[in-house]
């Protein structure tokens, strides 16, 4: 019962340093690190102090709207820093790891409970965070019953990693996860397959499948939900993470949270771009020095792909929702007469003096320079050529500026996240922060009408 | 230690100082800037406000080139001194002492356009401690374009102060702007000094200072002789395409504009959507007119008769319509800024244009009118897009309900 979602408008980014299909284990972190604010909006209430020997899978802290719902260390160990920021706000929870692993053990999960127990058991055991819902792009409100649950399994975006290879012999970890998840909604499980790909969520049952292609961001999950069901207002939708279904699979068949994932070390920098399996909170040193950068290079790391990730320095750490470490040469240079030469290095969606549209299948080595300055809006027509919802990116993005809660949601705003604004940042002349802006605008909606 | 490095050096040493914005201005024209990006996207496309601007900037390199070696001849051919040319390419037109009269003439309006522009502009930049924005570098190149040739420096400069500081300062700068600030410009002219911008004493260097005198000749446009039922004084519809006409210095040649037009849709910098449709507005009010006139509603002694009677396309040749459709309708700035929006304000651009150029006897050039008075509407033209958009929305949610 698969359908097909074909997308025309878009922009394929096609950079240096694709991971190669060899996964290597990595050096064991020595440390664990979960930062609070990879969960957006959620405010902490710390539970395990400095000095506490937690399980993998026992509470660091839990949400202090909602008691019930736990954010667990990925690793067993003791509790050695507790950062904090300005007014004691928390922003790392640094857990040293045991060189043999405990895990909490919740038992095999009963697939026949009804929704309130698996909700229960999913708060209680940490898998919950890995749910988020739109409106708003945070994690989700357990008391809600969402419209329908989505879930990409195509990564589309720039040296994202390929899920067809990560994924590949989890099936009964995602099937498990999937018919779980079915039960939270009435409308169903949607997913996302790369249309002529092997993905392993392509035979799932208890789940809708449709077949993407088309280019980025054919594989965000925000296009799929447009296409699919576009939220209305009084609407919430819940989505999945992919490579976060088999965390949420394991646990129920094994009882263990199990925080490992395979991720993609990629990124022009990268002598080697491979890909590692890791755990969820490791320090990215443990995975970037061997065959991967030179130490004292200038380098962006990424925890996340190029277009959304979060830039991490050395000694940071993989966050709790990526698959994909990025390392980029920083562009922190002057360029001389670089707003008039002819560019052949360097992708453009126009054709003013860039000639990347010559060469659509070369791969580009982008750097972190924003290729000039940041200006108001100026240029119009532009976004829509990358976008491909049925949304006004322009005008959408000037209501979250001058704070028009009205018009922001006359406009769309329940449909988006600020992912789906990469492209349109990307490419943006003026080269104004859209995902920024929109995070923003969310916050401030999520405020005003909550 | 390079340049680079003293002029980078420079900036952080002064990076307090309220001039700033000023020395950056000429810092990232000669290097692009080292700015890296923060979090959002990490890699940025090639493309900047710069090389946006400076693309419509060669489009318009060769109009002004033109401009001045058809400023020096239409000079010549008046006083009789030369042949006139015959076609594009022909001998009497592209000569040096036609060039010389152009460089006179024109780099003079060009130079006092940016000086004048310029300085404005970083005034207000140091004001208001932002960068300087480069939304002046096509403006002022746009002025010179659409003046006379004889146009007195003072006057280009108190109208260029009036529609920087006017036309866009006070909305906040570039990006903000409601009106075009060179049709401003160009506005303030026409209507502060009407003597100046209109007639048939400016168009040609020299046939002001001329007047009374026994080498007395006129230098009127086509559009003007056609709308006081006069023909189109002996030009053909070549010179008319080719651009070996009196007129404003750089829309006269078609040729050179359709290039230019070309170039900015090929860059995907230009709108095709806005320049097509402008033209399609403007053919469609010439056809409503020739209907007017074939159905006999109007007599020959009627005074729009004249232009009335113009063969419908060849209102795309005749005055600056195509030049406004091209470099000025387009402005994103101001134009419409959905796609469907797009059509509907050029559309009516260029059928607004038409209707003015034929029904107003003090002046028959309507498309500066007709650019900025859609410029005001196009706010509206958006919303009422947009609330499609917001309507299906809407029902959306109806459909849910029902």
């Amino acid at each position: 019962m698969s359908k097909d979602i074909r997308i025309k408008k878009g922009l394929d980014i096609k950079l240096v340093g694709e991971a190669e299909k060899t996964t290597e284990n990595a050096i064991i972190s020595n440390s664990f690190t979960v930062r609070p604010e990879d969960f957006h909006s959620i405010t902490p209430k710390l539970v395990a102090k400095e000095g506490t020997k937690v399980k993998a899978g026992e509470p660091l802290f839990f949400n202090k709207d909602n008691e019930a719902m736990k954010f667990v260390s990925p690793a067993s160990g003791e509790v050695t820093e507790v950062l904090r920021g300005e007014r004691r706000r928390i922003m790392a929870i640094k857990v040293t790891a045991d060189k043999a692993q405990s895990y909490v053990d919740h038992g095999r999960f009963d697939l026949n409970s009804d929704a309130d127990a698996l909700k229960a058991h999913l708060l209680a055991s940490g898998c919950w965070a890995f749910i988020k819902q739109r409106p708003y792009d945070v994690v989700a409100n357990p008391s809600n019953t969402p419209k329908a649950i989505f879930i990409s399994g195509y990564a589309s975006a720039p040296l994202a990693a390929d899920l067809d290879f990560t994924l590949a012999g989890k099936e009964a970890e995602l099937q498990t996860a999937v018919t779980a998840l079915s039960k939270l909604t009435e409308g169903g499980v949607h997913i996302s397959v790369g249309k002529g790909t092997n993905s392993p969520l392509a035979n799932l049952d208890n789940a809708s499948i449709y077949m993407v292609s088309g280019p980025h961001p054919s594989g965000n999950v925000g296009t799929l939900i447009n296409k699919v069901s576009p939220v209305n207002k009084g609407e919430v939708v819940w989505t999945v993470n992919a490579q976060d279904l088999v965390i949420i699979g394991e646990l129920l068949l094994t009882g263990k949270f199990n925080a490992e994932r395979t991720i993609a070390l990629a990124g022009s920098s990268v002598k080697k771009p491979r890909y590692f399996k890791t755990k969820i909170g490791a320090e990215v040193s443990t995975m970037i020095y061997d065959n991967g950068v030179d130490k004292d290079g200038n380098d962006r790391i990424i925890s996340g792909n190029v277009l959304s990730g979060k830039e991490v320095k050395p000694d940071g750490i993989l966050d709790y929702y990526s698959n994909v470490i990025t390392v980029i040469p920083e562009g922190d240079d002057y360029e001389f007469f670089g707003w008039n030469k002819p560019v052949f290095n360097k992708i453009s969606p126009s054709r003013a003096l860039t000639f990347s549209w010559l060469t659509p299948n070369k791969k580009y080595d982008l750097n972190t320079n924003t290729n000039g300055e940041h200006r108001a809006f100026v240029v119009t027509g532009n976004y829509e050529q990358v976008f491909p919802l049925d949304i006004y990116p322009l005008q959408i993005l000037k209501a979250c500026m001058y704070k028009d809660l009205d018009e922001m949601e006359a406009l769309g705003m329940y449909e988006v996240a600020p992912e789906d604004f990469a492209l349109t940042e990307f490419i943006c002349v003026s080269k104004q922060p859209h995902q920024k802006i929109i995070r923003e605008g969310l916050d401030l909606m999520l405020k005003e009408i909550g | 230690m390079g340049l680079k490095q003293k002029l980078h050096n420079f900036k952080v040493k002064n990076q307090d100082k309220k001039w700033l914005p000023g020395f950056n201005a000429l810092f990232t024209f000669l290097y692009m800037p080292n700015e890296t990006t923060h979090n959002g996207t990490h890699i940025k496309a090639a493309d900047d406000l710069k090389r946006t601007m400076n693309t419509v900037i060669m489009a318009l390199v060769p109009c002004l080139i033109f401009g001045m070696f058809n400023a020096g001849y239409q000079h010549y051919l008046a006083q009789g001194l030369i042949e006139s040319a015959d076609g594009f390419l022909g001998a009497s037109f592209w000569t040096w002492d036609n060039l010389v009269i152009g460089l006179w003439k024109v780099l003079p309006l060009v130079i006092v356009s940016y000086g004048v522009g310029l300085a404005v502009e970083f005034i207000f930049a140091i004001i208001k401690g932002h960068e300087v924005e480069e939304g002046y570098l096509v403006t002022g190149m746009l002025v010179p374009l659409i003046v006379p040739v004889d146009i007195p420096l003072w006057m280009l400069s108190v109208a260029v102060v009036f529609g920087v500081v006017i036309g866009k300062e006070v909305f906040g700068g570039t990006g903000m702007n409601i009106l075009n600030p060179a049709l401003t410009i160009r506005a303030f002219l026409f209507f502060a000094y009407p003597t100046w911008m209109s007639g048939d004493k400016v168009w040609v260097h020299g046939a002001n200072a001329a007047t009374g005198t026994p080498d007395a000749y006129s230098g009127e446009t086509i559009l003007g002789s056609l709308a006081q039922n006069n023909g189109t004084l002996g030009h053909d519809i070549w010179d008319m395409f080719w651009g070996i006409i009196p007129g404003s210095v750089g829309e006269t040649s078609k040729f050179l504009i359709i290039i230019g037009a070309l170039f900015l849709i090929f860059t995907k910098i230009g709108s095709w959507r806005i320049i097509v449709s402008t033209l399609i507005g403007a053919l469609t009010m010439g056809l409503i007119f020739n209907g007017v006139v074939s159905a006999e509603w109007i007599s020959e002694s009627s005074k729009f008769y004249g232009l009335m009677n113009v063969p419908f396309w060849q209102h795309l040749i005749i005055g600056s319509i195509l030049f406004g459709a091209v470099y000025m309708a387009t402005d994103p700035v101001t134009a419409a800024q959905t796609n469907k929006g797009k059509w509907i304000y050029g559309f009516l651009i260029g059928f607004i244009s038409i209707m003015i150029r034929v029904f107003n006897p003090a002046y028959p050039e309507g498309v500066f009118l007709a650019i900025l008075l859609m410029n005001v509407f196009a706010p509206t033209i958006d919303h009422y897009v947009i609330q499609g958009n917001v309507k299906r929305r809407l029902k959306r949610v109806k459909v849910k309900a029902a």
